[in-house]
């Protein structure tokens, strides 16, 4: 064997050693949060409030707090994202320069850390001049506004799919633009949307930094009662359960794995939507 | 196996337009004085997956000659010609049988380093491919990845003034590939391949993403170049073919028992019989513009 | 009519940029009118709340850059050694396979990271596996953790600069006579070099902005010089420990956050657009 094979081969040694530590991180970080969290997930604990007596705690509050904050979330995103990436793609006029600005905005958006669109909801929503308060309302629009560039780039995307056959032949017939694309372009692109969406959920869902920084709560025993109620969501409870030094009487990490667990679930289940999405209706033109 | 004119024609007659006469299935050699061989092949076959691309090629290419292969699209031509330097290896799906030797030896024996075969045979493709980098590091990337010893910037030099390029980039040697003519790149490619000192330079169609004049100035450089290299080239323009090449192998399509296309060739001889006096009716047929 | 509503979507994200330089502007003023500018920028000291109060950023930058460098030094040839095998030596069975574990990679929250760099990592592989003699909380699980959090970054974008190199070229080069490793090392790798280094500022920026494994891991003490070993404060982790507590408008506290906030995001917004300007390089390499 010369010495050009052995290099060649412990070259590709080295690359698949680099793709087999990430595995292993990756399947030790799950075994190990399964290993830890699975013992207290049970009913009870998705039942139960949180509570300083570890025995008793459960996720209750969060598990709403943060299915009212998805709801908001959705409701904002949706309309907002689609109808930026219809107007990019259908409306727009490339050459200008307003319009590239637009573009080149979403894509600096897209790269901002978190927890600074928690300042911005904390300088604008909470107080400032809307003075929301910490509560559901403030916190789903700050993290519809993190994720908002996942919606329009998937839903500019999905648009762009459709071919330009069928815009022609809907304005042929004498259908106005807003016709062809509510009618025709639209319908044809609400699958990729939808995994858009699903995507960007999954994203705020597992949010913590924007919450914190927005003001949600970390103990509260009453789930959300409206829009202008304060809240609590997963992520934080856990980041609590977290922080919270665990003693004898108390143990809060199996909490924390169990809130874990739960969380990465959901996500689960919510990825397996989209991807259902994507194969079932993916349209080959 | 030997046959007379004659008889060629003979059996011509006999076997009727469009059946190949039996001698004509693969072997031909021409009667009068050739070089030396440098490749020998012997019922070569290469398949993808279970599907043969080209069937049962038997002949020998000659030392410091330029033999081209010709045919319509979908012969095999360039399937072939990219066993010859072992570029096939880099398809998965590929396998060569039959015997295909370089100066007497196996090309595919077991043992046998595809990375030394392609020192020794080097390419030029269809479209100029230099690499993104300047001119003087476009030449000088093969010899530094074989380790060659010596100046490089006289390696540079000689390979460029080989392929009639050092006049036109010897002020620029440190610019951007990308930046010459399309024509000027191909003979960038030519002079890559130089520079590693092959014995053989084989081409896949290497005018045909260019000009007229490109194509002129290649053609010229090809008949300089035949004198210390052996040249292999494939192509699809046959007046190239009759213009530079000694000896010529005729390529053409066929449908087997299952309506898989394959390709054979059909006659191999020197330029000058090919085009005209072919023995094969398809040849003719082809080579008088009959068919494409 | 419809148009107008469109453009009103759109512009939303428009004002979302307004207003995050609007926010964080107005109060990071007011905060340097109350502390020098210059005392900001170089101070090493950083206790906001100590009487007296000082106000170097030092200590909570040299931290983000700290974790963010030791997280790139893991990233880096974890997430370029998986894209070029995936890109130029995997079998399509196995390139299938392993994408989409990355992206589970990527998709995991980063607090499910904090804990497992809290819990498991620094007690059982930095202490145990490795018997390093380090604090419970610590920069270098942090940085580590985080480095694993952003391999996917690295991985898919210089995946894709990979892909996009035309076979062309690789064929000149095998027809050389080059190996495949000189083939891909020579030739691949620095025609991808602009996508690749954009996924490299990219991920970094990703790694300045991640607060939350931090937080959890690495300790709140911000501490000018600090060891890896040691805890230590970035930006983000004292913006959230601090908002977390109770900031009311216009305090001294209030305003820390918006400074602090405001350098993260100049930092961040610095290397997003090196980032995007390397990509349309890239793009444009090939006539």
């Amino acid at each position: 064997m010369t010495a050009r094979r052995v290099k060649g081969i412990a070259f590709q040694g080295a690359l698949i050693g680099c793709i087999a530590i990430s595995v292993l991180l990756l399947g030790t970080l799950l075994f190990d949060v399964v290993s830890d969290g699975s013992g207290d997930l049970d009913f009870e604990f998705i039942t139960s409030f949180a509570s300083i007596d570890a025995e008793q705690s459960g996720i209750q509050a969060a598990l709403w707090g943060t299915v009212w904050l998805m709801v908001v979330c959705a409701g904002f995103i949706v309309p907002v994202g689609v109808a930026t990436a219809i107007y990019l793609e259908e409306y727009a006029d490339e050459t200008k320069w307003w319009n590239r600005m637009i573009e080149v905005n979403i894509q600096n958006l897209a790269a901002v850390p978190s927890i600074v669109y928690g300042i911005l909801g904390l300088a604008f929503l909470v107080r400032g001049p809307i003075s929301l308060g910490p509560v559901i309302l403030a916190g789903g629009l700050t993290l519809g506004l993190l994720v908002l560039p996942v919606v329009i780039v998937a839903a500019r995307e999905a648009i762009r799919a459709v071919p330009p056959s069928i815009r022609e032949g809907s304005m042929a017939l004498g259908a106005t633009q807003w016709q062809t694309v509510w009618r025709q372009v639209l319908p044809a692109s609400v699958p990729g949307i939808a995994t858009g969406v699903i995507l960007a959920l999954s994203r705020a869902i597992g949010e913590t930094a924007p919450l914190i920084v927005v003001g949600a709560a970390t103990f509260i025993a009453f789930n959300p009662e409206g829009l202008d109620s304060r809240f609590t969501a997963m992520p934080i409870q856990i980041f609590d359960w977290i922080s919270r030094p665990s003693s004898e009487l108390n143990d809060y990490r199996p909490l924390a794995a169990a809130g874990i667990l739960l969380l990465m679930l959901l996500l689960v289940a919510m990825n397996s939507v989209a991807i259902w999405l994507r194969n079932r209706y993916e349209r080959r033109w | 196996m030997e046959v007379t004119e004659q008889q060629r024609t003979e059996q011509q007659k006999r076997a009727g337009p469009g059946v190949p006469a039996p001698a004509l299935q693969g072997v031909r050699r021409a009667p009068h004085a050739r070089q030396k061989p440098i490749f020998q092949l012997d019922g070569v076959t290469v398949s993808y997956g279970r599907k043969p691309a080209v069937r049962d090629v038997t002949f020998d290419i000659g030392e410091n000659e330029i033999t081209a292969l010709i045919g319509p699209s979908g012969c095999g031509k360039s399937t072939l010609i990219r066993c010859l330097n072992r570029m096939n290896d880099l398809i998965p799906t590929a396998r060569v049988d039959g015997k295909l030797a370089y100066h007497g030896q196996d090309l595919y024996a077991s043992g046998v380093d595809p990375v030394e075969v392609r020192k020794r045979i080097g390419m030029v493709f269809q479209k100029p491919n230099p690499f993104p980098k300047s001119i003087y590091d476009n030449i000088a990337f093969g010899p530094r990845v074989l380790g060659m010893k010596g100046d490089m910037d006289e390696i540079v030099r000689r390979a460029l003034e080989q392929a009639a390029l050092w006049d036109e980039v010897k002020d620029r040697l440190k610019t951007n590939a990308y930046g010459m003519s399309g024509g000027q790149q191909q003979r960038l490619c030519i002079a890559r391949c130089l520079a590693v000192e092959p014995d053989v330079i084989l081409m896949d169609e290497p005018c045909s993403a260019l000009d007229p004049i490109s194509t002129g100035k290649i053609e010229d450089l090809m008949m300089d170049l035949k004198r210390r290299y052996s040249i292999v080239i494939v192509t699809h323009n046959m007046q190239q073919a009759a213009r530079v090449s000694d000896r010529t192998a005729f390529f053409t399509v066929e449908l087997d028992e299952e309506e898989h296309r394959s390709g054979r060739v059909v006659e191999f001889d020197a330029t000058e019989t090919v085009f005209t006096n072919p023995a094969d009716s398809r040849t003719e047929a082809y080579v008088t513009g009959k068919v494409g | 009519m419809i148009k107008g509503l469109l453009v009103c979507a759109a512009l939303i994200s428009v004002i979302t940029t307004t207003g995050i330089v609007i926010s964080l502007l107005g109060e990071t003023i007011a905060f340097f009118g109350d502390v020098g500018v210059g005392a900001y920028l170089t101070g090493t000291k950083w206790s906001p709340l100590f009487q007296p109060p000082s106000f170097g950023v030092l200590p909570l930058v040299s931290g983000t850059l700290i974790i963010s460098a030791v997280a790139m030094l893991v990233a880096a040839p974890l997430g370029l050694g998986a894209a070029i095998y995936l890109s130029e030596y995997a079998r399509p069975r196995l390139r299938r396979t392993v994408k989409p574990i990355l992206e589970l990679l990527a998709g995991v929250p980063t607090i499910v990271f904090g804990y497992f760099a809290l819990v498991f990592f620094t007690p059982e592989i930095l202490r145990g596996l490795f018997g390093l003699d380090v604090a419970v909380f610590n920069g270098l699980a942090a940085g580590i953790i985080i480095g694993f959090l952003i391999v996917p970054t690295v991985a898919s974008i210089s995946e894709d600069a990979m892909t996009a190199v035309p076979q062309a070229l690789r064929e000149g080069a095998f027809a050389l006579g080059a190996s495949k490793l000189q083939v891909t090392m020579r030739v691949v790798f620095p025609a991808a070099l602009s996508g690749i280094v954009a996924s490299l500022v990219l991920a970094l920026s990703r790694a300045v902005g991640e607060t939350m494994v931090v937080v959890i891991a690495a300790g709140l003490v911000p501490q000018w010089g600090a060891k890896l070993g040691e805890p230590m404060e970035t930006m983000t982790a004292f913006i959230a420990a601090t908002a977390k507590g109770d900031v009311p408008t216009g305090s001294t506290e209030y305003k820390t956050l918006f400074a602090v906030g405001t350098t993260l995001f100049v930092i961040t917004l610095v290397m997003n657009l090196i980032s995007i300007r390397f990509v349309r390089r890239y793009r444009q390499v090939y006539e």
